[in-house]
């Protein structure tokens, strides 16, 4: 009985981590973005933390912490201090069609719904069923990347591609071992890191956050 | 032991000169840790010669004939680029392109990127391969953009955006991997590390491998810079550093194509078909066709040889592709040719920009007349990449192109006129730069071309005749790959 109960849970916030997919892709501004990144952050660190209190896997727990301090804590809030730090905090985003976009993304999400049914159906989880949300949300962030023409919001999309991924990994296998998701939240803190180190060279040179003002790089 | 020295050599240079980087003696203390580096690596493979395949440190690492081949190579081209990069980088601070500071990061991230190459390819865990593919990114990120031009921080971000999105479709397939592995593995560590799958390969389930290996070649085929996933190679490779042009040529693209030949042995022992063989061939051809259509219209030097390692990269890809004994084996010694003599023609392109003070292949005219040395590498070397007998990668070529026409003749038009495309256009270029007449300058610090012609003299008696040991050696690895 605990168990479809905490499978319910489960769904209900995977449920919730595709809907906020949804709202980043539509979100303009980028105070809210980091907002709703720390959102999807800390669905994710409950849903690990529902699916190990149900299995009795324990490693789960460290990985849910490990979600929690470095997705909800630590990463957006040096976010927080780099738009502070490069006063973009009330940027808003105007080139972004929005209509289209959400469009696109019901495509996408229909898509990574019928690659991934044959495979949640021979998964043994209690939270098979929400491998195609993880594969629909990594690839409405990967879509959030595309559309962006703003450094911060590209780097968002990016990060919230890796939550898509750590939530795949622990509904279709309760997680990978230790060592391996320990060695992934190091690449994402050090890359983040390194885009922060970014932003301000980008902004030292072009005066700007714009991507469209790279754009030189072309075969002619 | 020698698995251990083989990593910690790199990664204690790495701490050294992060505190001592900016000194005037840093480099050679690069060189001195890299020569470590490759001391290590031949004590490996004199051991594994000796004894055979064997794990280490809780079967976390791994050495067999196949990735101890690539590591003696990662070793030794990393030792010569280090040699290379002394004068080099001490010309570019002479010029005020570098600070001390920026030579500080520069060269502990270099031993630091080899490092993570060397965890790549040693790495028994298909996890851990990931985080250290995704090292070498980090690693080499702020290096690419080391001179903090507008250009060079574009080629960066753009390095830093694709091959951070494109490997993170290799974890999605590597979750995949896991996810089909650990049913019959059971949970746990052992599921993930490459020995106990390759002992099971035939029990896994085939639709879930297939769509792994989907995610698994988009992502490293796109550190593997194939066309479409191509975009960041010839910017990463025109802005950074030359020393770094070159270990990302000769060496980190090696490793991603390792990574992707790694999951391919995996899911051939799973699929009936030849799946992962077709994709593999179709993705090589397109990179080769396009990439020697794109090489005419370069004008930076360094960005035309980018898109000659594209093309070198497709071809290799395509021989793996086609599997077996012969394909392999010609797709290894490919492997090492074009290595040696693409991070050959880097090292003299990088003096001959220097002493021209641009990277624009108009503007470049009479490198004989100004240093004979300079040139006639360069003349070499462009004569080696194009396949002219009777240097190695001629004879790697040879066997690819006969293995296609006998298993797959529908492709060797395309192969032909696009190594035919490829010739016309490096070698029109290429010729006014090395005759005529000069206006290039005398570089301030004697450069290092004693590592050219060590390189070019291994590709030309590769071509001539290959010692009975590697032949033995590069059979092994080609049986276990094919």
């Amino acid at each position: 009985m605990a168990l479809s109960l905490s499978s319910q849970i489960v769904n209900l916030l995977a449920a919730l981590l595709l809907l906020l997919a949804f709202a980043m892709l539509a979100q303009r501004r980028v105070l809210t973005l980091i907002k709703l990144f720390a959102w999807q952050g800390a669905a994710l660190a409950l849903s690990t933390a529902i699916v190990a209190h149900a299995t009795g896997q324990t490693h789960l727990y460290f990985s849910a912490g490990l979600t929690l301090a470095l997705k909800v804590i630590l990463i957006p809030w040096l976010l927080h201090r780099l738009i502070d730090q490069l006063n973009v905090r009330w940027d808003i985003e105007m080139l972004i069609n929005i209509p289209t976009t959400m469009l696109t993304g019901i495509g996408v999400a229909i898509f990574a719904f019928s690659l991934a049914a044959p495979i949640s159906q021979m998964a043994s989880t209690v939270t098979r069923s929400t491998l195609g949300i993880a594969l629909a949300s990594v690839l409405l962030s990967f879509l959030m990347m595309i559309v962006r023409r703003k450094a911060v919001p590209q780097v968002i999309g990016f990060l919230s591609m890796e939550n898509g991924l750590f939530f795949a990994a622990t509904s279709a296998t309760y997680g990978m071992p230790l060592v391996v998701e320990l060695g992934v939240a190091l690449d994402v803190l050090v890359g983040t890191f390194i885009f922060g180190i970014f932003f301000f060279h980008i902004r030292e040179q072009f005066d700007s956050l714009d991507i469209r003002h790279m754009e030189k790089l072309k075969e002619d | 032991m020698e698995i251990a020295l083989v990593l910690g050599v790199p990664l204690a240079g790495a701490m050294v000169l992060a505190a001592f980087g900016q000194r005037s003696w840093a480099p050679e203390v690069n060189a001195l840790a890299s020569l470590g580096t490759l001391i290590a690596a031949a004590l490996l493979t004199g051991r594994v010669i000796a004894d055979g395949p064997m794990t280490a440190l809780n079967e976390q690492v791994f050495v067999d004939p196949f990735n101890v081949f690539l590591v003696a190579l990662t070793a030794f081209v990393a030792f010569t680029t280090a040699l290379f990069s002394r004068p080099y980088m001490r010309t570019e601070e002479h010029h005020k392109r570098v600070n001390s500071a920026r030579l500080r990061l520069y060269h502990s991230m270099y031993q630091l990127f080899s490092f993570t190459m060397l965890l790549t390819l040693l790495s028994n865990n298909v996890g851990m391969l990931w985080v250290a593919m995704e090292g070498a990114t980090l690693s080499t990120v702020l290096l690419v953009s080391l001179y903090r031009t507008p250009a060079s921080l574009e080629a960066a971000w753009k390095y830093f955006i694709l091959c951070s999105v494109g490997i993170a479709q290799a974890l999605f397939g590597t979750i995949l991997l896991y996810f089909a592995a650990e049913k019959v593995l059971g949970p746990g560590g052992n599921a993930l590390l490459w020995t106990h799958l390759h002992e099971v390969r035939g029990e896994l389930e085939p639709t879930v491998l297939s769509l792994a290996f989907v995610f698994l070649l988009v992502g490293y085929g796109t550190k593997v810079g194939l066309v479409p996933l191509h975009n960041w190679l010839p910017d990463a490779h025109a802005e950074g550093p030359t020393p770094i042009s070159a270990v990302l040529s000769g060496l980190l693209l090696n490793v991603a194509l390792y990574a992707v030949v790694r999951s391919k042995v995996l899911v051939d022992g799973a699929l009936e078909r030849n799946f992962s063989g077709g994709l593999m061939m179709g993705f090589g051809l397109l990179s080769v066709v396009v990439a020697a259509f794109f090489l005419s219209r370069q004008k930076d030097i360094k960005r035309m040889f980018a898109y000659s390692s594209i093309e070198h990269m497709g071809i290799m890809t395509f021989a793996f592709g086609m599997g077996g004994p012969v394909a392999a084996f010609a797709g290894l010694l490919h492997m090492t040719v074009h290595s040696l003599t693409k991070s050959a023609i880097f090292f003299t392109v990088g003096h001959a920009t220097q002493a021209s003070g641009t990277q624009d292949m108009a503007s470049i005219r009479g490198l004989i007349q100004q240093s004979p040395t300079i040139g006639w590498g360069l003349a070499l070397g462009t004569l080696a990449i194009l396949g002219m007998p009777p240097f190695g990668v001629f004879t790697s070529e040879f066997m690819i192109l006969t293995t296609a026409m006998r298993q797959h003749a529908w492709a060797t038009p395309f192969l032909l006129l696009a190594l035919g495309v490829a010739f016309a256009a490096i070698f029109g270029k290429v010729q006014p730069m090395v005759f005529g007449e000069t206006t290039a300058q005398r570089l301030t610090h004697p450069p290092a071309l004693v590592p050219v012609f060590v390189h070019l003299a291994i590709v030309l008696l590769l071509g001539l005749y290959i010692p009975p040991y590697l032949v033995d050696w590069y059979r092994q690895a080609a049986a276990f790959i094919g």
